[in-house]
């Protein structure tokens, strides 16, 4: 194993050496290998290998605490990993324009900026001179079909609209990669499922590769083209479930029988896990 | 209709203390010589501002507090930003900033007198001392208590760490500094109050009321209580206007 490591380390580009892990048939956009996590003494991951296929939207789901976010936030670059490898097209992070969605929208969102700055803001990090910045926001904003007031700070906004924002914010670079940890939590029903909407809509749009996680097994099977289940910690892919539903899915679709089917077999796979932990 | 009364809700109180005022004086249940009616007082307050002695005492006061929290400020403000931001720095020297904050200002008279002398120096640096503290210790928390999504989301966008500290722990320090600034500015104004009334002063508020006490010209006296408690309502007033301006998401 201490072999195979290393060959990844001097040359990326002889990851397809190993089989891809779960997705079949597409060319892996992220290809993690070997990850290994823990915290203090508890082993999150070990030796971990998973392919994300480019342009799916991949929705991660599985037992409280399993380690979901942790390997978002890990893929994302936001806590370092132990071990292991992360590579992007064989790329590193560094070298990608990703983004980043937070659940908790009020605190990610900048209270002191405009809605339409606070978009405009990673343009501006990027060095992009200001008539442009305005530009390519404002395309954006036409593009995705948003109608919301972006003269108003956030603090003015609902929930929905303020993390709609933070959704944009994050897709006005044009990332590669879009990673959005719960985004719709702390968003009442009615306002979650109106913003379900809103990020299909934006995925069809955009085509950008996205990692969602969720705790709500119909959300999940409903936005992704790809089920990721993880097993309790030390976390392993319980299953990797393709969802085939054509987009774009409505509320038809949560009576379709194929959509129920896919839908109970997570439920099995889910509770198969809780129960061995 | 009842709602638009409502903006005339904190005349009532003055209104009322007025009325007790008035009550109290005009049936003499307290000596006349110790409180006078609120006409005499208003009378001398309006002698003494309007180009009398009172009027020159307040401005007095004002540059000296002004003087004072200015001073503070420039200093207090980046070094608040500098231990804040890293907070080990912060911790090591937080029983030092404790230490003196807890220290009443009005000890370090005598020493400030040794090294300044008895002119305004003295005044406004024991003042400026008092409200470095305070000032220092709102702004580090302010940068120390930045949300940790919020500096998140501002790295994961590709922000240096630089960027971080002025587009993010800066704004977000802001409300906290405002808050400093209030607690300084009162303080400031305190300090310099009380090193008029005993620090061989010739001018001020502190002065004004000591020496009006000393000669028993009781109205004059509320007259210099009311004008410097118009000060500092004033003070505050100003400082939280320019922070609804400025720091428009302060409590949002
Ligand atoms: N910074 C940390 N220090 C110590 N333990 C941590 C830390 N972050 C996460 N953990 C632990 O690691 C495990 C995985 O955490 P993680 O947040 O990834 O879980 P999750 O699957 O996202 O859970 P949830 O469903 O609650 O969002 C949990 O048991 C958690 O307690
Ligand atoms: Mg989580």
């Amino acid at each position: 194993m201490d072999a195979t490591s290393d060959t990844f380390v001097s040359s990326p580009t002889d990851f397809p050496s190993t089989p891809p892990v779960g997705g079949a048939g597409k060319r892996p956009h992220v290809t993690i290998r070997g990850l290994s996590k823990r915290f203090g003494k508890t082993v999150i991951y070990d030796d971990f290998d998973l392919d994300i296929p480019r342009g799916e939207l991949i929705s991660v789901f599985g037992p409280n605490g399993c380690g979901k976010s942790t390997l978002i936030n890990m893929i994302a670059g936001l806590i370092p990993i132990d071990a292991g490898r992360i590579l992007f097209d064989g790329m590193l992070l560094s070298e990608i324009k990703f983004g980043y969605v937070f659940q908790n929208y009020r605190e990610a969102l900048f209270p002191w900026m405009r809605a339409f700055d606070n978009i405009a803001y990673p343009l501006k990090l990027m060095k992009v001179p200001a008539a442009e910045r305005k530009a390519r926001t404002e395309a954006l904003v036409e593009r995705l079909g948003v109608k919301i007031d972006l003269n108003l700070y956030p603090y003015h906004m609902s929930g929905g609209q303020q993390q709609l924002v933070s959704i944009m914010r994050s897709l006005v670079v044009e990332p590669e990669i879009l990673f959005l940890d719960e985004p719709f939590s702390a968003l009442d029903y009615e306002m979650t499922l109106f913003m379900r909407e809103q990020l299909q809509k934006l995925f069809i749009e955009s085509g950008t590769t996205m990692v969602l996680v969720s705790h709500d097994l119909e959300e999940a099977v409903y936005l992704a083209d790809r089920v990721l289940l993880l097993s309790r910690h030390p976390a392993r892919v319980a299953d990797f479930m393709p969802v085939g539903v054509p987009r774009p899915r409505g509320d038809e679709t949560l009576s379709d029988p194929e959509f129920v089917r896919l839908k109970a077999h997570c439920l099995e796979v889910f509770q198969r896990e809780v129960r061995r932990g | 209709m009842i709602r638009r009364l409502d903006a005339f809700l904190p005349l009532i109180g003055v209104v009322g203390l007025l009325a007790i005022w008035s009550l109290v004086t005009s049936r003499q249940w307290v000596d006349p010589v110790l409180l006078p009616s609120p006409a005499e007082t208003f009378k001398a307050f309006w002698k003494g501002m309007d180009g009398g002695a009172l009027g020159f005492d307040f401005v007095k006061t004002v540059y000296r507090t002004t003087m004072a929290t200015a001073i503070a400020a420039v200093i207090a403000i980046p070094l608040g930003i500098l231990l804040g931001s890293s907070e080990r720095l912060y911790r090591s020297l937080e029983f030092v900033i404790d230490f003196f904050r807890s220290t009443p200002a009005s000890a370090m008279f005598p020493l400030f007198l040794v090294l300044f002398g008895v002119g305004d120096e003295t005044k406004i640096s024991v003042a400026a001392f008092g409200a470095i503290l305070v000032i220092l210790f709102n702004v580090a928390y302010g940068v120390m208590n930045a949300r940790k999504t919020r500096l998140l989301a501002a790295k994961v966008m590709g922000a240096s760490r630089l960027r971080v500290l002025f587009d993010v722990m800066l704004r977000e320090s802001l409300p906290q500094t405002f808050v400093g600034l209030r607690n300084g500015v009162s303080l400031a104004l305190v300090i310099i109050v009380v090193a008029e009334m005993f620090i061989g002063s010739q001018d001020g508020l502190g002065h004004s009321v000591f020496e009006a006490q000393q000669l028993f010209d009781m109205p004059r006296m509320y007259a210099a209580i009311a004008a410097a408690g118009a000060l500092g309502y004033g003070l505050n007033l100003l400082f939280l206007t320019i922070e609804r301006r400025y720091v428009h998401w302060s409590g949002k």
